[in-house]
C-alpha cells in the first residue's frame, strides 16, 4: 500500500473549547499570602493550620494518617499534627530533615519518607551537597519507627538508583510479617561511583539498566533495618499502544456526522476513526488499481471500496504487530496506587496508564495500557470503591504551570475516566477538568486526591494546585460534575508563585488539604442539593484505623439506618421511586429505628413492598440489604 | 559566582531550636519570613544554572518557530495537536525562565521570533549551539515541507531537538552544586520527564508513520 497515513488523524478532540464560568465566584478572587479571598461552596473550612516557622515559606509536599495524626510532608522534614480537635490541631512534633519532596506514608509504626533531589543528605543535615558524588547523600526511603508519634526514630533508609519521587506502601493481604514499597522515581540515574550498580545505559546494553523499571523494596515489620530492593520489575517491556484517547462523546458525534455525510469510516483497534480527506483519493486510486478498476468509479464501486477499505486496515493493522519491535516505552512510572483489596494497581508511567497485577507483589505484572493524545505526563490513579472504573490524572507541565487559563483546553492537564471490565480492559469515558478558569498567576492542574465514601456514589476529593480543591462525582462516569469546592487567590497578584492544594483526603469525616504555601488545611463536607445530611454521616461510619492514599482502602459502610437513609435519599434524588413512595418508606425507616422485633421486621417488609415500584432496582437492592443486615 | 548549596537560611537557623517549638509570631510576622525565605532561596546558584537557563530560552524558541509551522503546512491533527501543546508548555516554561533569571538580577534573554528567524536580545547566549538545536538548512526544510512529509519532518525534528534538551538537563545534573536551587531542579527536571514522555510518544507515531508507509 502506499503512503496511508490514517494513524495521523487522531480523533481531533475539541481543543479550543473555552471554560465557561464567568459567574464562578472563583473567578476574580483576591490575592495574599494568608489573607487571599477564598470561595467555598458545599464544604466548611474547619481550620487552617499555618507550619512552624522553621518550615514557613518552605513547600508542604504530600500527607499520610495514622489513627488521629496527620504526617505532612514539608521540604525541611516531615511535621505531625494530632487532629483530635479538628478545629485546632496541635503539632506534635517538626522531624527537620530536608529533602524533596519528603512525600510521607505510614504503616503500623513505621514512617516513610521519599528523598529525590540532590540535597537530602543521609544525617538529615541542613548543609546540603556540592558535590555530584557523595556517599553523604541520601535518594530513596528513608525508614523512621513511629511507635511514639511525638518521637519519630530514623531506623533505616534504601538507596535507590533515581532517588523516590514519590512511592506506595503495599500491604498484601496474604502477608502480615511485610509490607512492600513500590518505588517511583524519574530523576536522571545516579552516578555509579556514587551508588554501585546504577546505570543509564539502555537495556540491550546493559541488562541491569535502572532505566525501564520500577523498585520494590522488602521491609520486614519486625526489622525494617532489614529492607532492602528484592525485584525491580520490567513492567513496561514490549509495552505498545496506540498514542490515541478514546473517543468522547464529542469524538462520536464527529463520526456519525462524517458517516451521515458519506464520509470513509475505518475501525481501528475497535475504535471508530474517519479517513481523512487527503488521504481518500489516494487509497481509492490504489485500491482500484488492486483489483483491476479503471476509469470513473460507480457508486457500486464505491460501495464495494468501504468493504474492501475496512479489510485493508485490518491486514495492516495484523501486519504492524508482527513488525513492531520492543517500543522505547516509559523509563518510570510517576505515581502507583496499589488497591490490594482487588489485587491491582494503577501506574501512573509517563506517557501511559498501566493497569497492574499485584497479587505476587514482588512481582507485579502488566495487565493492559492505555495512552490518551490529550495527555502529557500521565501522574496518577484512583480506582472507583467496587473496582469497575479507573481515574488517571494529568500533571501537565509538572505542577509549575497555570495550566486552567481559559485559553487551556479543558482535556489537557485534566483526568481522564475509564470503565474497568473483569478482564481488566480499561475503556475511555470522559475528561475532567476543574471547571473554574484560574489566573496566569495561579499553577494549577489535575493533582493528587482520594475517594470520599458516600455510599452507592463515586465522590473524589481532589487538589489542583492554586486551583483549589474540587469534589467531582463521578458515579454517571461519562458525565462527572463537581458537587464542592474550595478556591483561594493567587499568592501573588503580580507573578506565579508556587502554591496551592499539593493533596487532599478524605480521612474519617473530615477533608485535609496540604496546602504548599499555606499549611495544613481542614474541612467538612456541608448538606447541598447534591449530597444529603444522611450520605454525609453514612460517609462518617467508615472508619480508618491509617491512611496512605496511593494504598487504597477499600471502604466498607456497617450496616446503619443512616445508610438505609442514604440510599432512599438517593432514590429520591434520581426521581427512580415516586414522591409518595419516598415519604412513606422515610416514615416506615424513622419509625424502625424505635422498634423491635416483629414491629420492625412490619416496617422493613412495607418498605420492601414500597420499593418494588423503584425504577432503580440496584439501588433498591442496597437498601432492602441494608435493612436485612438490620433485622438480624 | 554565587555560592552554591542548600543551606537553610540563616534566619531559619536563627529560629529553628531542636526539640523546641517557638511560639507562633503573629501573621504579619510569618509573612515577612515567608518573603524573607522566598528571596533568600534566590541566592544559591551556579553559574551552570543560569547558563542553562539561558541556554534553555533559545531552545525553547526554537521549537515554537517549529510548532507554529504546523497548521500552514498542512499537518494532521495529531501534530496540529502537538505542536499546539508544545506551544502552550514552552511559552509557559520560558516566562518561569526568564522570571528565574530576572529574580536573581541576571541578563534576561527576550525572544523574538519573525518566521524562521530566532532573536534574542538582552541575555548571553543564542542557544544555535546547544544541543539538538535545527541548522537553519533543516528550519528550511521542515518549512518547505507540506501535509505527510511535513508531519514525518516535524517527528523527526522535534525528537532530535527534544533529545538535545534532555542531554542540557542531564549535563546540569552533572555539575558539581547545580540544581541545587528548589526552583531550578523543580523546572529542569520537569523539562526532562516532560520531553522523555512526548520523545516516546513522538517515536510511536514516526513508527506508525513509517508502518503506514511500506
Amino acid at each position: 500500500m502506499n503512503a496511508v497515513c490514517f494513524r495521523w488523524a487522531l480523533l481531533g478532540a475539541l481543543l479550543t473549547t473555552p471554560v465557561l464560568a464567568q459567574d464562578d465566584p472563583r473567578v476574580g478572587l483576591g490575592a495574599g499570602l494568608f489573607d487571599a479571598e477564598e470561595a467555598i461552596w458545599n464544604l466548611s473550612l474547619v481550620s487552617t493550620n499555618v507550619p512552624p516557622e522553621a518550615y514557613v515559606g518552605v513547600t508542604n509536599s504530600d500527607l499520610a494518617f495514622k489513627d488521629n495524626y496527620v504526617f505532612q510532608g514539608n521540604y525541611n522534614g516531615v511535621l505531625i499534627w494530632d487532629i483530635s480537635t479538628p478545629a485546632q490541631p496541635v503539632l506534635v512534633k517538626d522531624y527537620l530533615c530536608p529533602a524533596s519532596q519528603n512525600d510521607v506514608s505510614v504503616y503500623e509504626h513505621l514512617l516513610f519518607v521519599s528523598s529525590e533531589a540532590f540535597g537530602g543528605r543521609l544525617d538529615c543535615g541542613t548543609q546540603g551537597i556540592d558535590e555530584q558524588v557523595s556517599h553523604d547523600r541520601l535518594r530513596g526511603i528513608r525508614i523512621f519507627d513511629i511507635t511514639d508519634v511525638t518521637n519519630p526514630e530514623y531506623v533505616a533508609n534504601v538507596q535507590t538508583c533515581r532517588g523516590s519521587h514519590t512511592h506506595s506502601v503495599l500491604k498484601d493481604p496474604d502477608d502480615d510479617e511485610n509490607v512492600y514499597i513500590y518505588i517511583s522515581g524519574s530523576a536522571p540515574v545516579r552516578p555509579a561511583e556514587e551508588l554501585p550498580g546504577c546505570s543509564d545505559l539502555s537495556p540491550d546494553e546493559d541488562p541491569g539498566s535502572a532505566l525501564f523499571r520500577i523498585e520494590v523494596i522488602k521491609v520486614p515489620l519486625a526489622d525494617p533495618a532489614q529492607a532492602a530492593v528484592v525485584s525491580s520489575p520490567r513492567i513496561f517491556e514490549d509495552l505498545v499502544a496506540p498514542p490515541r484517547h478514546g473517543p468522547s462523546p464529542a469524538d462520536l458525534e464527529a463520526i456519525e456526522k462524517a458517516r451521515a455525510e458519506g464520509k470513509f469510516i475505518i475501525s481501528i483497534n475497535g475504535q471508530s476513526m474517519v479517513l481523512p480527506d487527503q488521504y481518500v483519493g489516494q487509497i481509492i486510486s490504489s485500491w482500484a488499481e488492486s483489483v483491476g478498476k479503471e476509469g470513473e468509479l460507480t457508486a457500486a464501486d464505491t460501495a464495494e471500496f468501504r468493504v474492501a477499505l475496512q479489510g485493508m486496515f485490518s491486514a495492516q493493522a495484523d501486519g504492524e504487530a508482527e513488525n513492531d519491535g520492543p517500543a522505547p516505552g516509559p523509563t518510570q512510572c510517576h505515581d502507583i496506587t496499589l488497591y490490594p483489596e482487588i489485587g491491582l494497581a494503577g501506574g501512573a508511567c509517563e506517557g501511559y496508564g498501566l493497569l497492574l497485577d499485584i497479587t505476587d507483589p514482588e512481582n507485579p505484572v502488566r495487565v493492559d495500557a492505555v495512552a490518551d493524545s490529550n495527555f502529557s505526563y500521565w501522574h496518577s490513579a484512583t480506582f472507583s470503591n467496587d473496582g469497575s472504573k479507573i481515574l488517571f490524572t494529568d500533571e501537565w507541565g509538572g505542577g509549575g504551570g497555570p495550566k486552567c487559563r481559559p485559553s487551556d483546553p479543558v482535556e489537557w492537564g485534566a483526568n481522564a475516566l475509564f470503565t474497568l471490565s473483569e478482564d481488566g480492559k480499561m475503556e475511555f469515558q470522559s475528561y475532567y477538568k476543574l471547571p473554574a478558569p484560574q489566573t496566569s498567576e495561579e499553577n494549577c492542574v489535575a493533582h493528587n486526591g482520594s475517594l470520599v465514601p458516600v455510599p452507592g456514589r463515586d465522590l473524589f476529593i481532589q487538589s489542583w494546585y492554586q486551583g483549589g480543591i474540587s469534589l467531582m462525582d463521578w458515579t454517571d462516569v461519562k458525565n462527572p460534575v463537581e458537587i464542592a469546592y474550595h478556591d483561594r487567590g493567587p499568592v501573588d497578584p503580580n507573578r506565579m508563585q508556587m502554591g496551592g492544594s499539593w493533596s487532599v483526603y478524605w480521612y474519617n469525616g473530615l477533608i485535609v488539604s496540604s496546602e504548599i504555601a499555606r499549611g495544613l488545611d481542614i474541612f467538612q463536607l456541608e448538606p447541598s442539593e447534591y449530597l444529603t445530611a444522611n450520605e454525609i454521616l453514612a460517609s462518617n461510619t467508615v472508619v480508618l484505623s491509617y491512611l496512605n492514599a496511593q494504598g487504597q482502602p477499600e471502604y466498607r459502610w456497617p450496616a446503619t439506618f443512616v445508610l438505609a437513609h442514604s440510599y432512599l435519599d438517593q432514590l429520591e434524588r434520581s426521581g427512580a421511586l415516586p414522591a409518595d413512595a419516598i415519604a412513606s418508606v422515610r416514615s416506615d425507616l424513622y419509625h424502625a429505628a424505635s422498634a423491635e422485633g416483629d414491629a420492625r421486621a412490619q416496617l422493613f417488609q412495607n418498605i420492601a413492598s414500597a420499593l418494588e415500584s423503584s425504577q432503580d432496582a440496584a439501588k433498591a437492592g442496597l437498601l432492602k440489604e441494608t435493612l436485612d443486615a438490620l433485622t438480624q | 559566582m554565587q555560592t552554591a548549596s542548600l543551606r537553610l537560611p540563616a534566619i531559619l537557623i536563627l529560629l529553628w531550636s531542636p526539640g523546641l517549638l517557638l511560639a507562633q509570631g503573629s501573621m504579619e510576622e510569618l509573612e515577612a519570613l515567608y518573603w524573607a525565605r522566598q528571596k533568600e532561596a534566590m541566592s544559591h546558584f551556579t553559574q551552570a544554572d543560569v547558563d542553562f537557563m539561558t541556554g534553555m530560552i533559545g531552545h525553547h524558541a526554537q521549537a515554537l518557530i517549529m510548532s507554529r509551522l504546523a497548521p500552514a503546512n498542512g499537518a494532521s491533527t495529531a501534530i496540529r495537536t502537538l505542536a499546539a501543546r508544545i506551544i502552550n508548555a514552552q511559552n509557559d516554561e520560558i516566562e518561569l525562565m526568564q522570571n528565574w533569571l530576572r529574580d536573581r538580577e541576571q541578563a534576561v534573554p527576550q525572544v523574538h521570533i519573525d518566521g524562521l528567524n530566532l532573536m534574542m536580545h538582552g541575555g548571553g547566549d543564542h542557544g544555535h549551539h546547544m544541543p539538538g538545536m535545527l541548522t537553519q538548512e533543516q528550519l528550511e526544510e521542515l518549512s518547505a515541507a507540506q501535509g505527510m512529509e511535513f508531519d514525518r519532518l516535524f517527528l523527526t525534528y522535534m525528537i532530535q531537538h527534544h533529545a538535545g534538551a534532555v542531554t542540557m538537563v542531564e549535563d546540569l545534573f552533572a555539575v558539581d552544586g547545580a540544581a541545587q536551587d528548589e526552583a531550578a531542579y523543580k523546572l529542569a527536571s520537569s523539562i526532562h520527564v516532560d520531553q522523555i514522555t512526548e520523545i516516546a510518544r513522538m517515536q510511536q507515531m514516526l513508527d506508525d508513520f513509517a508502518n503506514q508507509s511500506q
